[in-house]
């Protein structure tokens, strides 16, 4: 397996992470034009519910298959009510207010809950149990992509269409796309704007949640400041593809997570985080809108 | 009062991706004249507007300004501020005053171009700069007086009544001592009354200031008391101008405000 | 007995917190040791705190309903106070005897925390020009802060410079970076801004993580001199004085500075373009110059905190310029009550000196930041105190006479 193929299927990996969380970025900003910058601690505390099921559950012995499981919808469930939590006490207040007002709101509850997350618990690594499932069959495919790879890259794939079909098909997912486009017209025919947020942040947090699980696994660590690297390169690749389009930020995440692949295999890898950030800033100063998004002109 | 050009535009065109915003539009303001805009809403009025402030980069055509005192310059791809600075200034038509700052501060940010100090200026107060800063204030003062605003001189602007924002919003612009004076729907939701007064005030402009004005306007009585000459826009073309008395028999604009069956 | 809805209300908002944080709060996990740990005593914690603030915010919410004012119409008792002569002139007279002989009274250790808190006053106000008076939300400060405690520590250990050689070059490199940070984002809007400028400081730090041969990496720059006293050597105890002076003269300097520009032409401009920029454009500004300019003014007073802050401490490294640090110092601006000098102040103050005051918050400082930033901006966006407008005043002469 050459190092040009193990970089490719480890950003492809990376890339499924970066755009499960990149949606719920894209998802949240459509609709209320702010960053949610309290996203990446869901994605947090997502994989964090999952450590403590799955702990709790394998001391009293449960077998692997119910861990993986019980952990898994437990800390998806957790994560969405974090996330319908969240907006209802630091952003529904602040629908109205300037557009600085919920950012900071938002800055301030990322650091809360980092802090929360602390202080309950602890601010070390720590080791990570492999929540993946086992599947015998992706064994086969080792000597290209490695089994807990190809979990992740199936998994997103997976979501990533089944949200799309969710946006697409069904009337909750019109109502988002109507919300997203104009929130006061949405409300005048008739659509309840406030169950269409609400949906869109547990969706977008059930996502990270599940980000979180499968990069935890891979990595095999976990700690309180995952969120913050993880949110921030996420929201980059939701810009790179277009904040507010959802193809845009499934896009956006695979570029970006090869691109660090192979910038830092090929280049450095001291430097890895640098990559993702230098990325944003020459997205946002040359194409704001992104590789998929339009340019929307204000009337005057 | 001189025949000179003012103003000159010429086959303007503007595309907003598919939509053709404004075809081939020519306009000509001559030296203390005040002309009108009109037409249906949509028709490409503000657009104009915004293409002669540099909000707007046109896609073809150019416009050219004759500044009474100075030589003719280009618009088209001057900055914002710069087309301002050159003398020509706007209202808007949806109010954009700077609604936390007080009225006297409104008209005082239209002498910035008119004046000069910088960030020395600004810590050390020299004589100079304080000097200029009395003199800012003494003539957005005398805006106010003009204006009929000098009551409000330190309320805040979101404080005001509508009419007297509109009104602010005019002292604002003549604050940058512009040889052109773009209004954009100056009567907007005012009364009768408030619309007499403003009238008075525009002939009070022209004359005393030495001022052009374009105005767009949907007030029939208001168009044709004031203008000299009107030009009328339809889905960003031009279909008719001329004097008051031309534009009121026009076929082409009864249709365009009535629909067809009034015009026959 | 309507209170019965406002109780019922507070019960099940308690129980869903309960039910919500039950796995993090009451479970400790530790996979190092292979050891949980259940706290149920954190339960009662939750479901009590929780139901009493949800309850208390209820009758707040109501009674703010039912008062006819507005949240913008009330002043604060704080303002009011200190617009009554008879209350401030007296008041500064005690404060400025107070900071003068802080020193003499108050021990070594507390004359460094007093010099740390100075700091961030400096570090608020400048920040307060980028974000309170020209509403550029830059996310970002920290790497300012990070180029003049850097330049002075390296061009001192590279060319032995001193510390009152290198206090304006570390003002003028600071200068030069916002300049170029501020450069390629002048078209951004609010978000995006500030998501660039976070970007910018994420980068600056990581290469003075990993650029070893540069800056010497995580393990950072020891040794840095402190500032000479006309070239008598000071003991530690003498220095920490002599640093708290130091930091009083900026700080009354940046205050100095700072209202001449809020009150002057420039500063106006910066008004107009927080409140409305194509407005301010179409009025004649150059959005562009006043921009940079906001940005080059901000970044200098970061870059002479940073020179002082390495003189002080004698040891930099990476890991104090992280986006954390930039968070603090805009709650710093934000609680303060964005463009307002004394705000600021007070909110610095606040914010470094009460953990230290009060030790036993100290580990809960970081969670109570972001719970005052939520709180802040839901209850009182416009600060501790909003900022107040100059008034100018009339007599129909010729000219004008502007008081305060």
């Amino acid at each position: 397996m050459n190092y040009f193929g193990e970089l490719f299927f480890s950003g492809l990996t990376r890339g499924s992470i970066y755009a499960l969380l990149a949606l719920g970025y894209t998802m949240v900003y459509g609709i209320l034009s702010l960053i949610n910058f309290a996203h990446g601690e869901i994605y947090m505390i997502g994989a964090f519910t999952a450590l403590i099921v799955a702990s709790v559950l394998t001391m009293k012995g449960f077998s692997s298959i119910a861990i993986i499981v019980l952990a898994g919808a437990v800390a998806v469930a957790y994560s969405a009510a974090y996330g319908f939590t969240v907006e209802k006490i630091a952003y529904k207040p602040l629908r109205q207010a300037p557009r600085l007002s919920p950012l900071i709101s938002a800055i301030g509850m990322s650091i809360f809950l980092q802090n929360y997350v602390m202080l309950a618990q602890t601010s070390d690594f720590l080791p990570y149990p492999n929540l993946l499932p086992p599947i015998p069959f992706f064994d086969r495919f080792s000597s290209v992509i490695g089994p807990s790879e190809l979990s992740i890259v199936l998994t997103s794939a997976i979501l990533m269409i089944l949200l799309t079909l969710f946006i697409k098909f069904t009337r909750m997912g019109k109502a988002m796309r109507a919300t997203a486009q104009d929130r006061e017209m949405a409300m005048l025919v008739g659509v309840n704007v406030n169950r269409v947020i609400s949906t869109t942040f547990i969706i977008g947090s059930a996502l990270a949640a599940i980000g979180g699980i499968l990069i935890a696994s891979h990595t095999g660590r976990i700690n309180f400041y995952i969120g913050f690297t993880a949110g921030i390169k996420a929201f980059t690749a939701a810009v790179l593809g277009g904040i507010g389009s959802i193809p845009g930020a499934m896009l956006g995440g695979l570029v970006l997570g090869l691109t660090e692949s192979f910038a830092t295999g090929y280049i450095s890898s001291d430097y890895e985080d640098v990559f993702a950030f230098a990325l944003l800033v020459l997205i946002l100063i040359f194409k704001p809108s992104g590789l998929l998004g339009r340019a929307t002109n204000q009337k005057v | 009062m001189s025949m000179d050009k003012v103003l000159e535009v010429i086959n303007l065109t503007l595309n907003f991706g598919g939509l053709c915003a404004l075809d081939n539009v020519c306009l000509e303001i001559k030296k203390g004249e005040i002309a009108a805009l009109i037409g249906p809403n949509g028709a490409g009025k503000t657009t104009l507007f915004n293409c002669l402030t540099g909000i707007y980069k046109p896609d073809a055509g150019d416009i050219f300004i004759y500044p009474p005192q100075g030589k003719q310059h280009r618009l088209n791809n001057l900055k914002i501020n710069q087309i301002t600075a050159l003398g020509i200034a706007r209202t808007f038509q949806n109010i954009r005053l700077f609604s936390g700052m007080t009225v006297l501060e409104n008209v005082m940010i239209g002498r910035h171009c008119r004046s000069g100090a910088g960030i020395a200026g600004a810590i050390l107060r020299d004589k100079g700069t304080r000097d200029e800063e009395n003199l800012i204030v003494n003539d957005s003062y005398k805006i106010l007086e003009i204006i009929g605003l000098d009551s409000y001189v330190n309320d805040l602007a979101k404080n005001l009544p509508y009419g007297a924002q509109r009104r602010l919003e005019i002292a604002r612009a003549l604050a940058t001592e512009p040889f052109l004076l773009l209004l954009d729907e100056p009567a907007a939701g005012m009364n009768p009354q408030e619309t007499k007064e403003l009238e008075k005030l525009i002939y009070q402009l022209r004359d005393d200031l030495n001022l052009s004005i374009l105005l767009i306007e949907h007030d029939m009585k208001l168009v044709m008391n004031l203008a000299q000459n009107i030009f009328v826009l339809d889905y960003g073309e031009e279909i008719a101008r001329g004097t008051p008395q031309d534009i009121r028999k026009n076929p082409a604009v009864i249709k365009a405000y009535l629909g067809v069956e009034a015009s026959a | 007995m309507k209170i019965t809805d406002e109780l019922k209300k507070s019960l099940f908002i308690a129980l869903w917190f309960i039910l919500l944080t039950f796995p993090i709060m009451v479970i400790r996990v530790n996979t190092i040791d292979q050891v949980v740990v259940w706290r149920w005593t954190n339960l009662f914690y939750v479901g009590i705190g929780s139901f009493t603030l949800s309850f208390l915010l209820q009758l707040f919410l109501k009674k703010r309903n039912q008062s006819a004012k507005t949240i913008s119409a009330t002043t604060s008792p704080l303002r009011r106070l200190l617009d009554e002569p008879k209350f401030s002139r007296p008041a500064l007279i005690l404060i400025a005897i107070f900071t003068l002989i802080f020193p003499l009274i108050f021990s070594h250790y507390q004359i460094n925390i007093m010099t740390t808190a100075l700091i961030y006053v400096m570090l608020g106000l400048g920040l307060n020009i980028e974000v309170g008076l020209a509403g550029l939300l830059d996310l970002g400060y920290v790497a300012f802060y990070a180029v003049g405690a850097y330049s002075y520590a390296l061009l001192n250990y590279h060319f032995g410079l001193g510390f009152w050689t290198l206090l304006p070059v570390g003002a003028l490199l600071a200068a030069f970076f916002g300049i170029l940070v501020g450069f390629p984002v002048l078209r951004l809007r609010g978000d995006y801004l500030a998501i660039v400028t976070l970007g910018f400081a994420e980068i600056i730090r990581l290469i003075l993580e990993n650029w070893n041969e540069f800056s010497f990496g995580p393990s950072g720059i020891s040794n840095i001199p402190r500032p000479g006293f006309f070239g008598i050597n000071l003991s530690s105890e003498q220095s920490a004085i002599y640093m708290y002076y130091l930091l009083v003269v900026f700080c009354l300097l940046a205050i100095f500075v700072i209202r001449r520009l809020k009150n002057s032409r420039i500063g106006r401009a910066w008004n107009a373009l927080r409140e409305d920029e194509l407005a301010c454009q179409a009025m004649g500004i150059d959005k562009t110059k006043i921009k940079l300019a906001a940005f080059a003014l901000g970044a200098t007073w970061a870059g002479i905190a940073g020179v002082l802050f390495a003189a002080k401490t004698t040891f930099i490294n990476p890991a104090s310029f992280t986006f954390m640090e930039s968070a603090m110092i805009l709650s710093i601006v934000v609680l303060g009550g964005m463009g307002s000098i004394i705000g600021v102040i007070i909110a610095a103050l606040a914010i470094i000196l009460l953990p230290e005051y009060l030790r036993v918050f100290s580990d809960y400082r970081m969670l109570l930041f972001g719970a005052a930033l939520i709180a802040m901006m839901i209850f009182r966006p416009q600060g501790i105190l909003a900022d107040v407008r100059k008034k100018y005043e009339f007599h129909k002469t010729n000219n004008s006479r502007m008081t305060r």
